[in-house]
């Protein structure tokens, strides 16, 4: 099974203003986009256990206009105070690329 | 007019962008130049301090271009959300900048200063009305919030910078505002679809970041007519496709699909994008639904304390074998050290903590990697309500951690390479954001004033 940085041509995360985190998983092509998205392999349950959240927090969109998949978190602490470890939120990302994909 | 033409100078001045690329923008003509200048991204401290992002230099150097082409050719230049946060001291930064540059280039023209800096006592009296509400994970806000703050901005919309257009400004500096509000001002004020100019002015105000490979900062421009607009850059070395339009609707918002203005929310959820060539891409069929009540969001940074830091690394395999227990035994020694020296009451007082480069300094408790390589750093830090003491305790933390011992070496051991003398480092002040709340005032421009002076 390939991993998500095989069939992305972008995983990113970033702030989205200082109290909510959002990621962007950019597809190559339309259809493994499509494959990834209808077998739901990036959830809600997938990402609440990995950044330690309730599911329902989670917001998951699907961007077929960009064949992206959009997800959406609370911040885990506000940008910039004094526990934040990642002002910009840029590299909050890492357990996704490394998701194993059909 | 059946098509307005702007162009987007950068994505933040300051950035930079191509002189060559801005004589090909302009000499598409455009009816006038905006730049965006501010980021919530690099933290508080811009909003707490009114220290900018960039330098005077680098603001120079980009604003000098824009104010040349504008004024050449006898059009508007727009900047909003000036020097970072748009404080009023960041606003009159660049009013200063600004009448550098007329001065130097015997420049003149009308320029109009909108501010965006709040009153405490409005907000006050607000917030007893019930006129403020939070956005999505937004801290508690009561009275007391706002007197801590050390700065409060509105982020205005489209409505003061028609104002100061109307009254026939040729330049217009603004404090905080909707990255949007500066590239859909006019072409509103003109009449045009408000769902084709805002969605157009979302993809603008990133300058050349709709691109497909953006290599380096740089100016875009669109054509808008009343049903669709057209991208494309005007650096031949860059191209658009529809992909990379729509992608750009990803990019630090919490959904591709809405944008949320005070006037009202842009929905894109119909919007269509085509490739018109190898470069440019026609967008159509987004929607704009005017917002029941006029709200404007707030941000405001107070003081978190003040900091101390020690940077020291570990590359001894025999502690690194056992790092996590060597350092819950070193933070118990800390902790025990501090009550020594300071007395019983410091508890409380400050927070200590301990970052491990190498381990999880990026991820904090979420990270789920347990590996480490041959050496990590740590980042110690010590934060207290004043900087006296928060210098204070890392005295005794930096000379508690150098020598903490494992239970393999016996003799006195120095644990952690310091690359500095002293090894702490004053960091001062440290700011947070404490508010994400939006406001509904009376009228669209009561919480912004605007200035008109002759340069």
């Amino acid at each position: 099974m390939p991993k998500l940085w095989q069939v992305t041509k972008l995983i990113r995360s970033k702030n989205s203003g200082p109290f909510e985190l959002t990621f962007d998983v950019i597809f190559k092509d339309r259809a493994t986009y499509e494959k990834v998205r209808d077998a739901h392999i990036i959830n809600q349950e997938w990402f609440a256990k990995t950044y330690q959240l309730k599911p329902a927090v989670v917001v998951i969109i699907n961007y077929d206009a960009a064949s992206a998949i959009k997800i959406t978190i609370p911040r885990p602490t506000i940008s910039g105070d004094i526990n934040d470890t990642d002002v910009f939120g840029g590299q909050q990302y890492g357990p996704l690329v490394e998701l194993e994909v059909p | 007019m059946n098509e307005i033409r702007v162009l987007s100078a950068t994505g933040m001045l300051g950035s930079g962008f191509r002189e060559e690329t801005m004589r090909r923008g302009m000499a598409l003509e455009p009816h006038f130049i905006g730049v965006d200048s501010g980021s919530t991204d690099p933290g508080p401290y811009y909003l707490a301090t009114g220290d900018t992002h960039f330098s005077d230099s680098a603001y120079k150097r980009d604003w000098r271009l824009i104010l040349l082409a504008a004024r050449a050719a006898k059009i508007p230049a727009i900047v909003g959300s000036a020097c970072t946060a748009g404080t009023d001291s960041q606003v009159e930064r660049l009013v200063r900048i600004t009448r550098e540059i007329a001065r130097e280039e015997k420049l003149g023209f009308k320029l109009a200063v909108i501010r965006s800096e709040q009153n405490k006592d409005y907000l006050k009296q607000k917030l007893r009305a019930g006129k403020i509400t939070p956005l999505a994970n937004a801290p508690k806000l009561d009275a007391a919030v706002i007197d801590r703050s050390a700065h409060i901005v509105g982020m205005c919309g489209i409505e003061p910078f028609v104002e100061a257009l109307q009254h026939g400004a040729d330049v217009v500096i603004a404090g905080r505002s909707s990255d949007t509000s500066v590239f859909s001002a006019m072409p509103v004020m003109k009449g045009f679809n408000p769902a084709t100019v805002w969605h157009a002015a979302k993809i603008l105000e990133c300058g050349a970041a709709c691109v497909v490979l953006r290599k380096y900062p740089d100016c875009m421009f669109a054509r808008i007519t009343n049903d669709e607009f057209i991208i494309e850059p005007p650096n031949p070395d860059y191209r658009c496709d529809p992909v990379s339009v729509a992608s750009h609707n990803l990019y630090e918002n919490s959904t591709p699909y809405e944008l949320v203005e005070p006037s009202g929310v842009l929905n894109t959820f119909s919007a269509r994008y085509e490739a018109l060539s190898d470069r440019a891409v026609r967008v159509s069929g987004s929607t704009f639904k005017p917002a029941d009540r006029y709200t404007i969001k707030l941000e405001g940074a107070e003081l978190a304390g003040y900091q101390s830091l020690i940077i020291g690394s570990v590359r001894d395999p025999i502690i690194l074998r056992q790092l996590d227990s060597w350092l819950d035994g070193l933070n118990q020694a800390v902790h025990d050290r501090i009550v020594a020296v300071f007395g019983a009451d410091v508890v409380g007082k400050y927070q200590y903590e301990v970052r491990i480069f190498g381990k999880n300094a990026t991820m904090g408790r979420l990270e789920s990697e347990t590996a480490i390589g041959h050496e990590v750093g740590l980042l110690f830090q010590v934060t207290a309500q004043s900087q006296e003491l928060a210098t204070a305790l890392m005295k005794s933390v930096g000379h508690m951690a150098v020598h903490y011992p494992v239970p393999e070496w016996t003799g006195l051991i120095t644990s952690i390479a310091y690359p500095y003398s002293p090894a702490e480092i004053t960091r001062g002040p440290s700011y947070r954001f404490n508010m994400n709340h939006v406001v509904e005032p009376a009228t669209p421009l009561e919480m912004f004033g605007i200035e008109y002076h002759t340069v």
